[in-house]
């Protein structure tokens, strides 16, 4: 045998254990998750109960927009609009996959049509307009379908005289529509120049994570800009920053808090409050 | 320009062009040696020439007009006002401590209208382009920019914004002091803006970076360039986990003025002279204030509100979906 040999045979064997490991790791699965901060072991049943909120480090793992709709709206409150719209394939955009079957997949994962659920709700009785972004799908892009949702949902807002309020979580612009992705920073910033000048509040929730071209777009020009506890949010991702400048970033660099020092942000909540602020926020703009 | 008399730096795909003119040459020169008329076969060769080199630039593969698009001798902000302007007065600063390079703003008069002219600035040297990072701004560049065209506002001057950046700059500053947040609140206030705003790109318009300059009335962009959400190498990385396989993501995202055209990104693609803006700055310059000034011409007489409906719908109409 040779060196190589013994070599390959070992990596082969590696990779057997580790399948196997795979394996055990998938019936406890079902029941325990790993922590990704403290890497403690949580029961999924008590990490639910704790609104998705490591009990032990107070990791925020992220969540999908459904579940973060019915945290913050009064029970049944919450009635869906603009579900009608739906993305295509534009630009017949092909990479390893195409971009219809990562819409399928994505589809699949996250059981949405597109990266965003927007519509209006009560919090704590106060009517609202609200868009939320989930990462599940195709990691919370935005395309057409996501520019188009915000849109109509703030001209909503505009034309019905309603607060509002968006929920990011994007890892930035959607690469399958190129320049067409890129006009929907345009496109929702536009309405918000509306906002603005018809007074009307307009709140920006960063949760974890926050990137790209919703930073650089509607993400970062509420007249109240909140984040969430733990989130990371930026502008560049932290990869192309240390090469670019060539050096190691701070661990805690682009995370809420260190945003919250550079004055970047307003406030950060943790999600157990986030109801409630919002609730007072409200109240304390539109109270006669 | 003291550009001129430089050699043009030829590119790979350019190169089959420049062998048959050497071989001219070199029949020119045994000619001239040897007293052998070779006229016959230049006369031919030239002819060749003439016809690959128009079809060659007719046929622009996307990641070739790329590669003209980062020439780094493509005419630059600067060449551009020295060539269209008869006055340009700069104005430096964001009034909040700092003065971005990588963006140029000042008044201008361009055939005789005063202007207010902003761009992202790329230089030729490395000198200069350590001065103006490379073409990439900084938030503060964007602040500088959003005070003039709020002073161009105040002041009824049409706005130009001449766009040539690989992206707003990635840095560590940049992130603590609210890339994001600069380039957001640019798009926002450009909506609001009550005079012509015509944006051009005129080389890289890369991401954000480009868009935090171009919520304008009518957006151009010259033959050449291209126009993207990312550069094609940085799509590559992510989505094939390749940067090696830039020239395909280049033709998938479909980057060039014909494209973008035809999905109603930009308005009107500027002609080029032939092989691109770097072989002739003059002509290219010209080319450009022919458009400039018949967009100005486009939008007189449209009332502030008028100009703000039609930037708004025009932006509104941008996307592409089922329902």
């Amino acid at each position: 045998m040779t060196l190589t040999d013994w070599f390959n045979k070992r990596k082969m064997q590696q990779i057997a254990a580790r399948d196997n490991d795979v394996h055990i790791d998938d019936s406890i699965g079902k029941l325990w998750t790993l922590c990704y901060n403290c890497s403690s072991q949580l029961p999924k049943k008590d990490l639910e109960n704790n609104l998705m909120v490591c009990p032990n480090c107070d990791y925020h793992f992220r969540i999908g927009a459904r579940q973060r709709i019915d945290l913050i709206s009064d029970k049944d409150s919450f009635c869906e609009m603009y579900q009608e719209i739906k993305p295509c394939d534009p630009l017949n955009f092909v990479d390893t996959q195409s971009y219809p079957s990562r819409q399928e997949a994505a589809h699949a994962k996250s059981g949405l049509d597109d990266a965003v659920v927007v519509g209006t709700c009560t919090i704590e009785g106060q009517k609202t307009a609200i868009a939320v972004m989930d990462f599940e799908y195709m990691g919370g892009s935005m395309g057409s379908v996501v520019g188009e949702k915000i849109t109509r949902i703030l001209e909503y807002a505009l034309l019905n005289k309603l607060p509002s309020i968006v929920f990011t979580a994007s890892g930035g612009a959607r690469m399958q529509e190129s320049a067409l992705s890129l006009m929907q920073m345009a496109k929702t910033s536009c309405i918000v120049a509306k906002l603005n000048e018809a007074k009307l509040l307009y709140i920006t929730v960063l949760t974890e994570p926050t990137f790209g071209g919703v930073t650089a777009s509607f993400g970062t020009i509420g007249d109240i800009i909140i984040a969430e506890k733990g989130a990371r949010i930026g502008f560049a991702g932290r990869r192309v920053i240390e090469q670019t400048i060539r050096q190691k970033l701070p661990a805690d660099f682009q995370t809420a808090e260190y945003l919250l020092k550079c004055g970047q942000i307003d406030f950060i909540v943790e999600r157990k409050d986030m109801k409630e602020k919002l609730s007072k926020l409200i109240y304390l703009h539109t109270k006669k | 320009m003291k550009e001129e008399n430089k050699k043009v730096q030829i590119l790979e795909f350019e190169k089959p062009i420049y062998k048959i003119q050497d071989k001219i040459e070199e029949l020119k020169k045994t000619s001239a040696d040897t007293n052998i008329n070779y006229d016959s076969e230049i006369k031919k060769l030239e002819e060749q020439t003439k016809i690959y080199k128009k079809e060659l630039y007719q046929k622009l593969e996307p990641y070739q007009k790329l590669q003209i698009a980062r020439h780094p001798q493509r005419p630059n902000f600067m060449d551009y006002v020295h060539f269209i302007c008869e006055d340009f007065i700069e104005l430096h600063g964001d009034r909040h401590g700092f003065d971005d390079k990588a963006i140029i703003g000042g008044v201008a008069s361009i055939e005789g209208r005063a202007v207010m002219l902003i761009g992202t600035m790329k230089g030729k040297s490395t000198k200069e382009n350590l001065e103006c990072n490379f073409g990439m701004p900084q938030p503060q560049g964007y602040r500088k920019a959003l005070r003039l065209f709020e002073h161009a506002n105040r002041f009824n001057l049409p706005i130009i914004t001449l766009i040539d950046t690989m992206g707003a700059y990635p840095g560590m500053m940049a992130e603590e002091t609210g890339q994001g947040e600069a380039i957001a609140t640019n798009l926002k206030e450009m909506a609001k803006l009550e005079v012509p705003t015509i944006a051009v790109v005129t080389g890289e318009g890369c991401s954000g970076g480009a868009l935090g300059l171009a919520v304008s009335n009518k957006v151009m962009i010259l033959e050449h360039a291209y126009y993207t959400v990312i550069s094609p190498e940085g799509c590559a990385s992510i989505l094939w986990k390749d940067s090696s396989m830039a020239r395909v993501a280049t033709d998938a995202l479909k980057i060039t003025g014909d494209d973008l055209l035809q999905y109603g990104i930009v308005d009107e693609v500027i002609k080029e002279p032939t092989g691109g803006a770097h072989y002739n700055a003059q002509e290219m310059a010209q080319n450009l204030k022919k458009s400039l000034v018949e967009s100005l011409k486009e939008f007189e007489g449209m009332s502030p509100e008028e100009l703000r409906n039609q930037r708004y719908s025009k932006f509104r109409a941008m996307g592409v979906f089922a329902q």
